[in-house]
């Protein structure tokens, strides 16, 4: 029992991390109707930067608030000067366009770097957290992670659904022709809506590196669930995207847990592949899609 | 002149087939094993850019295929001593049957959820592997053991053979997979991939030309693999990683998508640039980090800058090219492959 609730925390925590890149690529997914293979990588290279600020200055937070910041940026850079003028193109090309942008980021970061394992520091204890006597299998560093998470959702949401800015966004993604009509500058939108994402990305980045160890292709699992996530939640809700994060989590963490011999943590892609399938068998446009579903 | 495309096709191949006979014997191992190399990628480039250019489907996990077939021949080779052509043609069936399967599960999903779905079949799959390490030798992998065929003589360079046999299966499937797109299959492909309503008002079962596309692309990538586990003589998982599947979409995109020269284009690209770029990095003597990972930083702007420059891929420039010197001939189809990007309110959905 005490296993099961530990296994279940663990998989909530990693599952709001996949649940933040999952709600990034919704985000860029909803504005321009691409998959922004880029964004783990975009989110190592901010992480790198922010390990350099907190080496420099001693000082954790400071090296938080440049990732961010750095994930805002980069965000809007790469929608400017490398999306843009795919847009018009075929679709692959822009894809193919983000890859490339993954592939020459992780080149940077081992040119920069070098491709050794580094350990990213917490703004918190990492040590269990007990309740009574028992431990949680969590640590405050956890909780600071689901909280930040959470908040960063919150305040999206809330922003989206009140401010006039929210809107916006939300107009140019429902119909981009008829926004354009109505005086919504739908490019700009476009770009802002890549620099949201370039900074959750960049969170995610800060609070998954202390557990994962900081290198040029250590966000590439990650990346690859919170695709998994955004897939199963279907591409156009972010609730889907949370939601989708949290099932990976938590399943991936009851399978490393309980399949015995060590077979498990070598199973977990395997058993991620299993729920996407599943899910994808029953509503091939995810779990919070709408009703009109294609037919075959 | 009114020729045959078939005989054309066939004219090709013997033209190629002896360019790289002669080319074989006149360079060294290195330059041999880089020919066989590059037929390995053009055979399973080829299948993916007919899946992705042709029916439209993209596939981010080809490289899972490819450990299909290269696990299939190592074991082959290694616990039945079977000849290698069986465990090709073996590699090959089965991967035809695997990719049947996939197909069927990903006949209902479109663009980004087929992207999600395959990319995971690309991370997955290799990492059974590691989960049974009875079998498929874990981490370390299978050693493959293949030698050339008596006949040929004691002395006759191993890497040379591996370069005749990679690019013998490549032309056999650059002929068949030419004759597949000309006919009926591929003008179904194209209609599905242009308008599946419409295709399907036309009589086309869009289901199953869907899976079909996934079962020729699927035996083409293990017939690849096949060949890769005998010219490399190891098959680890470190070789199939979902890196192996994204350079694989991106040597199809970049030849141009749907084009079976672009295949051959794409295929020059990743294993000549690659190397091209280390060569001139170690040169400068720039230190061993730095010198590693330049090749990968400038592979990715070249991606990029490609993209950007000629969307058709190097297929689609030459093309140009060639109109702006040959009046355009009647005969000649001339097709943009296009992924179309659906209209926003297909999709949109009220929030």
């Amino acid at each position: 029992m005490v296993e099961f609730l530990q296994f279940t925390l663990s998989g909530i925590v990693f599952g709001i991390v996949y649940a933040a890149i999952a709600l990034s690529l919704v985000l860029i997914w909803r504005g321009t109707r691409l998959l922004n293979f880029a964004q783990g990588g975009m989110a190592m290279f901010t992480t790198f930067i922010a390990l350099e600020v907190v080496y420099k200055t001693g000082e954790y937070w400071a090296g938080f608030v440049v990732a961010l910041a750095a994930g805002l940026l980069m965000g809007a850079i790469v929608e400017l000067v490398v999306i843009r003028p795919t847009l018009n193109k075929p679709e692959l090309n822009s894809v193919i366009v983000t890859i490339g942008l993954l592939i020459m980021l992780e080149g940077l970061a081992g040119i920069f770097y070098g491709g050794q394992f580094r350990s990213f520091p917490t703004a918190f204890s990492v040590t269990g957290i007990h309740l009574g006597r028992t431990p949680l299998g969590v640590s405050r560093f956890d909780l600071f992670v689901a909280g930040a998470v959470l908040f960063a959702t919150g305040v999206l949401a809330v922003v989206f659904k009140y401010s006039s800015a929210g809107l916006r966004m939300r107009a140019a993604a429902f119909n981009a022709t008829v926004a354009r009509l109505s005086g919504i500058r739908v490019a700009r939108v476009l770009t802002v809506g890549w620099a949201l994402a370039g900074l959750l990305g960049a969170l995610a980045g800060v609070l998954v590196s202390p557990s994962t160890f900081l290198y040029p292709n250590s966000m590439d699992s990650i990346f690859v669930y919170g695709f998994t996530a955004a897939v199963i939640g279907g591409l156009d809700s972010p609730p889907g995207a949370v939601a989708g994060g949290l099932i990976l989590g938590v399943g991936l963490s009851y399978v490393g847990g309980y399949v015995g011999g060590g077979r498990g943590s070598d199973l977990t892609a395997i058993v991620a592949m299993g729920i996407l399938v599943v899910v994808l068998m029953l509503r091939p446009a995810g779990i919070f899609s709408g009703d009109r579903l294609r037919q075959v | 002149m009114k020729e045959h495309p078939l005989l054309r096709t066939l004219i090709g191949v013997g033209i190629t087939a002896v360019i790289v006979v002669f080319l074989s014997v006149r360079l060294n191992a290195f330059r041999d094993y880089q020919i066989a190399e590059i037929a390995t990628y053009v055979t399973a480039v080829a299948g993916l850019t007919v899946l992705t250019g042709l029916s439209g489907q993209i596939s981010l996990g080809h490289g899972a295929f490819m450990a299909i077939g290269a696990y299939t021949t190592a074991l082959l080779l290694l616990h039945l001593g079977w000849p290698f052509i069986a465990a090709l043609l073996i590699s090959g069936l089965l991967t035809a049957a695997t990719g049947a399967v996939v197909g069927i599960a990903a006949a209902r999903l479109r663009g980004p959820y087929l992207a999600g779905a395959t990319l995971m079949l690309g991370v997955a799959l290799p990492s059974i592997a590691y989960a049974y390490q009875g079998t498929f030798g874990g981490d370390q992998g299978l050693n493959v053991v293949f030698t050339a065929p008596g006949f040929l003589g004691a002395s006759f360079p191993l890497t040379r053979w591996q370069a005749w046999i990679a690019t013998a299966t490549a032309l056999v499937t650059l002929t068949l997979l030419a004759n597949l797109s000309r006919g009926r299959v591929g003008r179904n492909w194209r209609a599905v991939r242009d308008d599946e309503v419409a295709a399907a008002l036309a009589g086309i079962n869009v289901a199953a030309t869907r899976v079909l596309a996934f079962v020729v692309s699927a035996a083409c990538a293990g017939l690849a693999g096949s060949l890769l586990a005998i010219i490399t003589a190891l098959v680890a998982p470190g070789a199939y990683t979902i890196t192996l599947s994204i350079t694989l979409l991106t040597a199809a995109v970049i030849g141009g998508l749907g084009t079976l020269p672009g295949a051959i284009w794409g295929a020059l690209v990743i294993v000549l640039v690659q190397t091209y770029i280390t060569d001139v990095a170690t040169s400068h003597g720039l230190s061993a980090t730095v010198g590693a990972n330049i090749p990968i930083a400038a592979y990715g702007l070249i991606l990029i800058l490609v993209m950007l420059a000629f969307p058709q891929g190097i297929q689609g420039a030459v093309r140009r090219l060639i109109a702006l010197f040959v009046p355009q001939k009647e005969n000649i189809p001339h097709e943009e492959p296009t992924v179309r990007k659906k209209a926003h309110d297909e999709v949109s959905q009220p929030l």
